[in-house]
């Protein structure tokens, strides 16, 4: 397990203590509490969930069990702009494993990975529901629709743009 | 709130509603009564909103302003069904049907059609519904919506469904008010038995039954959960129920509490759904402060109330005993059955789960009865079933049709075909769980035992339209890299069965493939069925079984030829470059990623530059060149 020096601002850490201290009474809290402290830091590092671990009186290994479980939770820093390329069945079809294969090209990582200058990072995801529009891909919580390759380079560079 | 004023909010805002139901003179008549000249409904669903219906809504409240046009009334609602069609707007009572709105159409809209004494813009309207004599017709004369019957869509696409008066008015909390002030626990168990609704989240196991054993189990702490953690990648039914009437969830999990003796129900619901998350915690929060949720429903001494929960992405959350362990907090890994959830479930009680779109019938099954509801459908399959239409067709979105409907008359009459010249394949129904109808089985009529005799499932109604260009190996593959990568890894059957099948795939698909494999295939996947854990193991070698049945030849193709027909799988594929045809532009080498394209000495007829040539050991075979060679000089076998 790597260890985790730098974890976020007082800041941060007084937000996750509120989380903590507002949930910890709910039956089944540990997942809400691990969707907040990704949205509060933008990923779990082993500091985070070493708190939480302790909030709540459970061991870490519980902690890292449910937060290696779900697809959602994420141990690794991700891009300022989080590319998400949907892989599901409607939008497979439809070639959206060329949209990802364009997007890795044009960035020069593979799916899964950050950008050096951490402006992208790109994941899979399995369907958002959108599949009238498919292949689709997401950034941030902008949803591109009936995509074709060529489009890859002209949407990221309105991204590198606004930087 | 009492059952008066929950009457009086009905009886005040159901012609506005009504409008939305009726067209043509009768719905113009209303809708002077409504006191509104117009009402303009545009898509808030998944859909419509990634295509950028929130812009559309904008521009019309200022056009609208600007205008002063006070008495058109702009609904946000959820999902109409023809998503492809996206940005949607119907404007009633005409029923007119936009698609594809930019703010600049809007505009021309507002001005041309919502002014007093305006006029459909005809050009702008879908054009499926402008006859070839000039002549319109409402959306739902269409062929995309005329075969269809929308029970569980009822309200979807026709009220705002963050308005909890429209709700009410459209129909919602009728049976919520009906159950508690004429019926027993025992009565409402007995219309679900008599209804014969079957869970709609793919096993199709009779929900009264589910009822009646839960009502049975001993214990004072009872739970309701409702299954919106809709995994089957491809499937949105259960999605644009809860954008486009949450309340009708809400409504029948209540009624299920009282029919059990639960107080307490749980949504799970997918956290990658946020319109859905938000609608519901509206709807929840509305319900509170109507009183048709938390204590003293209706001041009927019935207690009940909901808590969300949202997912985090892993597909075996939506087997039943699975999802109770992540709301619990855990992973969410299943655990062995019996005993089952009626008797110990979630936190150890006994607890009923039904998926989204079963609770979606549960309301229309109480007011109009269950002989109504038994009625509909086949002998087996009561009822209507929603399909997230999706793939190689021409019209893609949500349909609900009776059990009963063949393939044919989904995919060629209101899904309108199969677009781009191509040839109808395959049918996928029940996601990674499910197989594939041939086109030889396109006049089945589709119902749960039926589908099952086919070798496929109705799942929760994913259903992807596969033509001549999808190679089945692939499909199969697709979906043992899906369950393979979701396999929760509790029991061994199910993950190393998954990950061995996906080998074997992966070997036929590489062009390795004997002749020995597919027996391999078969014996695994018969001990996967037989002793997975949970329904994501022993459904997992579906695809391929069915593949195996009806396209058993692509199989012996990729393995004893080599060859993919479909032109999908990339190691079987070769790019060669035509010298005759080659003007030698050099634009392929240009695109090549790999750079495995280079000149060549050879100068054809009546060209200026030596033709180009491709390096085969270099190539990797994606394509690029040859979708940007404008003289067809490229040739893929």
């Amino acid at each position: 397990m790597e260890q985790c020096t730098m974890c976020g601002t007082a800041e941060q850490l007084k937000k996750l203590h509120a989380v903590i201290d507002e949930a910890k009474n709910t039956p089944g809290c540990l997942m809400h509490i691990l969707q907040e402290a990704q949205g509060i830091y933008g990923y779990l590092p082993m500091e985070v969930q070493k708190t939480i671990a302790e909030g709540l009186g459970i061991s870490l290994s519980e902690v890292y069990g449910v937060a290696t479980f779900y697809s959602q939770f994420s141990l690794k820093p991700k891009g300022k702009h989080r590319i998400s390329v949907c892989l599901g069945t409607a939008c497979y079809v439809k070639g959206s494993d060329k949209i990802l294969a364009e997007v890795e090209k044009q960035l020069g990582i593979k799916c899964g990975e950050c950008t050096e200058d951490g402006l992208f990072s790109i994941d899979s995801c399995r369907c958002v529901g959108a599949c009238g529009l498919a292949p689709v891909m997401m950034i941030g919580e902008e949803v591109y629709g009936k995509l074709t390759p060529d489009m890859v380079k002209g949407i990221l560079d309105s991204y590198r743009e606004e930087k | 709130m009492t059952i008066q004023e929950l009457e009086s909010i009905r009886k005040a805002k159901s012609d506005l509603i009504k409008v939305r139901r009726i067209v043509r003179e009768e719905g113009e008549k209303l809708a002077k009564k409504t006191g509104y000249r117009k009402q303009v409904l545009v898509c808030g669903g998944t859909g419509c909103t990634s295509s950028h219906s929130m812009k559309v809504i904008a521009q019309l409240e200022k056009s609208l302003k600007e205008l002063k046009l006070d008495d058109v009334l702009v609904v946000k609602t959820g999902c109409f069904g023809l998503c492809s069609l996206g940005p949607i707007m119907i404007v009633y009572p005409e029923g007119a049907f936009y698609s594809q709105m930019t703010p600049e159409h809007v505009k021309t809209v507002a001005e041309k059609h919502l002014v007093k004494g305006g006029e459909i813009v005809k050009e702008l309207l879908y054009q499926g519904t402008v006859m070839t004599d000039g002549s319109i017709i409402p959306f739902a004369e269409t062929p995309f919506y005329k075969k269809q019957l929308r029970i569980a869509l009822r309200n979807c696409g026709v009220i705002a469904p963050e308005d909890i008066e429209e709700a009410i008015a459209a129909g919602d909390y009728e049976a919520l008010q009906k159950v508690l002030t004429s019926m027993t626990p025992d009565d409402v168990i007995n219309e679900m038995l008599a209804s014969g609704l079957r869970g709609r989240g793919g096993a199709g196991f009779p929900t009264g039954r589910k009822w009646a054993f839960a009502k049975a189990s001993e214990g004072d702490v009872k739970y309701v959960c409702c299954n919106a953690d809709e995994g089957d990648p491809g499937a949105f039914m259960d999605r644009s129920v809860l954008e486009g009437d949450p309340h009708c969830v809400i409504e029948a999990m209540t009624i299920a509490g009282y029919a059990i003796g639960a107080h307490q129900g749980y949504i799970y619901v997918r956290a990658e759904y946020p319109i859905a998350v938000q609608r519901l915690k509206i709807a929840i929060d509305q319900a509170h402060q109507y009183g048709l949720l938390g204590n003293d429903i209706l001041g009927l001494g019935f207690d009940f109330d909901i808590e969300v929960r949202l997912g985090a992405g892993a597909f075996v959350c939506g087997e039943e005993t699975a999802l109770m362990t992540s709301i619990e907090g855990h992973r969410g890994e299943p655990r062995p059955r019996p005993p089952f959830p009626a008797v110990k479930g979630l936190f150890g009680k006994p607890t009923i789960l039904n998926n989204v779109e079963t609770w979606a019938n549960i309301n229309p099954i109480i007011t109009k009865g269950a002989k109504w509801f038994s009625e509909i459908g086949t002998e087996s399959s009561k009822g209507t079933k929603v399909f997230a239409l999706g793939g190689n067709i021409t019209n893609v979105g949500l349909v609900e049709v009776p059990m009963g409907t063949t393939l044919r008359e989904i995919v060629e009459e209101i899904g309108g075909g199969i677009p781009n010249g191509r040839k109808f394949k395959a049918a996928q129904t029940g996601g990674p769980s499910g197989g594939c109808i041939p086109a030889e089985c396109i006049d089945t009529p589709i119902d749960y035992d039926n589908l099952i005799a086919i070798g496929s499932m109705m799942g929760s109604g994913g259903m992807i339209i596969l033509d001549d260009s999808n190679c089945m190996v692939d499909i199969s593959k697709f979906y043992l890299e899906f369950t393979a990568d979701e396999s929760c890894g509790k029991c061994t059957p199910c993950r190393i069965g998954t990950k061995r099948l996906l080998q074997l795939l992966t070997k036929i698909t590489e062009g390795k493939g004997e002749t020995e494999d597919l027996g391999k295939i078969e014996e695994l996947a018969s001990h996967m069925k037989s002793s997975s854990l949970c329904a994501l193991g022993q459904s997992a070698p579906n695809p391929v079984l069915s593949t195996m049945r009806y396209f058993r030849n692509e199989y012996e193709e990729h393995i004893n030829e080599k060859k993919c027909a479909a032109g999908v799988c990339k190691a079987m594929l070769n790019y060669t470059i035509d010298k005759e045809k080659c003007i030698g532009c050099g634009l392929c080498a240009k695109n090549c990623p790999v750079n495995a394209i280079a000149k060549t000495d050879y100068v054809a007829a009546g060209h200026k530059l030596p033709s180009m040539e491709i390096d085969s050991a270099k190539c990797i075979k994606c394509g690029a060149c040859l979708a940007n060679c404008k003289f067809k000089a490229i040739e893929r076998k």
